[in-house]
């Protein structure tokens, strides 16, 4: 906003708001952001209890749970994902409108959790869907996800509609479908998204 | 409720051509007899198990028993098989629980069992579960096909023999054998620069 801060507050305190298309429309989304019901495991619970009386989710306009993902603009993948749910996931992210955030609540959705080396547990949903909040906690407490939103309402607010950092919604060149994985023989075919997973190179000292 | 050797006395006395063993606290009894072993203790009157509450099996591999019997060191070789463990109670007379076990003939491919789901609708899942981590194929289910694992799945992950897929490439803080399976994809010690250890 090209405007001076105490010449918009002068004008506040005699009853004339000056904004921007871009901070007004940032400015609804961010107050109204509806999230998708997906709790696949324990983060559910916490989930709830973020969403009911006492750590009251609706304070900040995210207390529609929504069932369809169509309607739906946040998605918050609470608890441990399986291979078996992977694909279906990535196929529900796919079928929410733009623009669409994801959350990642709680060790097992950040990168498979305690049960990382178990057979059938994907380490990690951002292997394929590109994860905008992460939540950690074993599970995380209410205040911890409230918190997420704020993040996530002030990463929001910087989004632009314009020039080269816009929107994936109004960039014709960003994908907003990713590709679903299939079910291979012994693992997930692909087992990651190259594209968008990168291990982050670790340095150790004295590597043997 | 009776004793194991009463149990088992009865059983035999009951059926030509039948012999259990005790291990322990279970009864074993081998695959051909099992589906009539399990009818008795369900229409018994004394016994009455009219509960299976669980089922589960066992992965044996391949190994040798060393015991001392007269003062001499004997060996055994016993070949892998895989073994169901059955737990039966009775909600009739109040008493439980019996343990059966049934070991298959190798562990190679899919072994099989007879199934118990005709007289125990409850194992019809928990056998599904056996035939999805160890390959156990139980003949006379009515639905066998994997539940925990997708369709197309091949391997059998509880077996002793499992490979999982190697995706260790992002470790942090590994030890024991994650530690191993994280070595495979650290760089070479030549190109590592020397900085803190800090991960990226």
């Amino acid at each position: 906003m090209a405007m001076d801060e105490s010449l918009k507050n002068e004008l506040q305190k005699a009853g004339v708001f000056i904004t921007s298309v871009e901070g007004l429309y940032n400015w609804g989304r961010k107050n109204s952001i509806w999230p998708l019901q997906f709790g696949l495991a324990c983060c559910a619970i916490e989930m709830i209890a973020a969403a009911c009386a006492r750590y009251d989710q609706a304070r900040f306009g995210a207390e529609v749970f929504r069932p369809s993902p169509r309607q739906a603009d946040l998605m918050i993948v609470a608890g441990t994902v399986t291979k078996k749910m992977a694909p279906q996931v990535v196929r529900l992210f796919n079928q929410m409108p733009e623009p669409k955030y994801v959350i990642a609540m709680g060790a097992c959705a950040i990168s498979g959790g305690p049960f990382k080396e178990g057979y059938n547990v994907l380490k990690g949903i951002d292997r394929f869907i590109p994860v905008d909040v992460h939540i950690p906690g074993c599970p995380p407490r209410p205040e911890a996800l409230l918190h997420a939103i704020i993040t996530l309402q002030k990463q929001i607010e910087q989004d632009h509609l314009t020039g080269k950092h816009k929107l994936r919604a109004y960039d014709r060149e960003q994908q907003t479908e990713w590709p679903v994985p299939a079910y291979g023989e012994h693992d997930l075919e692909p087992p990651c998204n190259p594209e968008l997973w990168h291990p982050a190179p670790l340095v150790r000292e004295g590597v043997k | 409720m009776e004793s194991l050797e009463e149990i088992k006395d009865r059983i035999e006395a009951a059926m030509a051509g039948v012999r259990l063993a005790i291990e322990g606290k279970s009864l074993v009894v081998g695959r051909q007899h099992l589906l009539d072993v399990v009818r008795f203790l369900k229409d018994d009157t004394g016994l009455a198990m009219d509960y299976c509450s669980n089922l589960c099996a066992v992965d044996w591999l391949p190994r040798t028993i060393k015991t001392r019997e007269c003062d001499r060191d004997v060996q055994r070789d016993v070949p892998g098989h895989l073994e169901v463990v059955y737990d039966f109670y009775s909600m009739a007379k109040k008493h439980g629980p019996l343990q059966l076990r049934c070991r298959t003939e190798g562990r190679e491919g899919t072994p099989s069992l007879p199934s118990i789901t005709p007289l125990f609708r409850g194992a019809e899942f928990q056998e599904r579960e056996a035939f999805d981590l160890y390959g156990i194929r139980f003949e006379g289910h009515p639905d066998l096909r994997r539940i925990l694992m997708w369709d197309g799945f091949k391997s059998f992950p509880m077996r002793k023999d499992y490979r999982p897929p190697d995706d260790y490439e992002y470790e942090p803080t590994p030890h024991d054998e994650v530690l191993e399976k994280a070595k495979q994809h650290w760089p070479a010690p030549a190109s590592a620069p020397v900085t803190p250890s800090k991960p990226a």
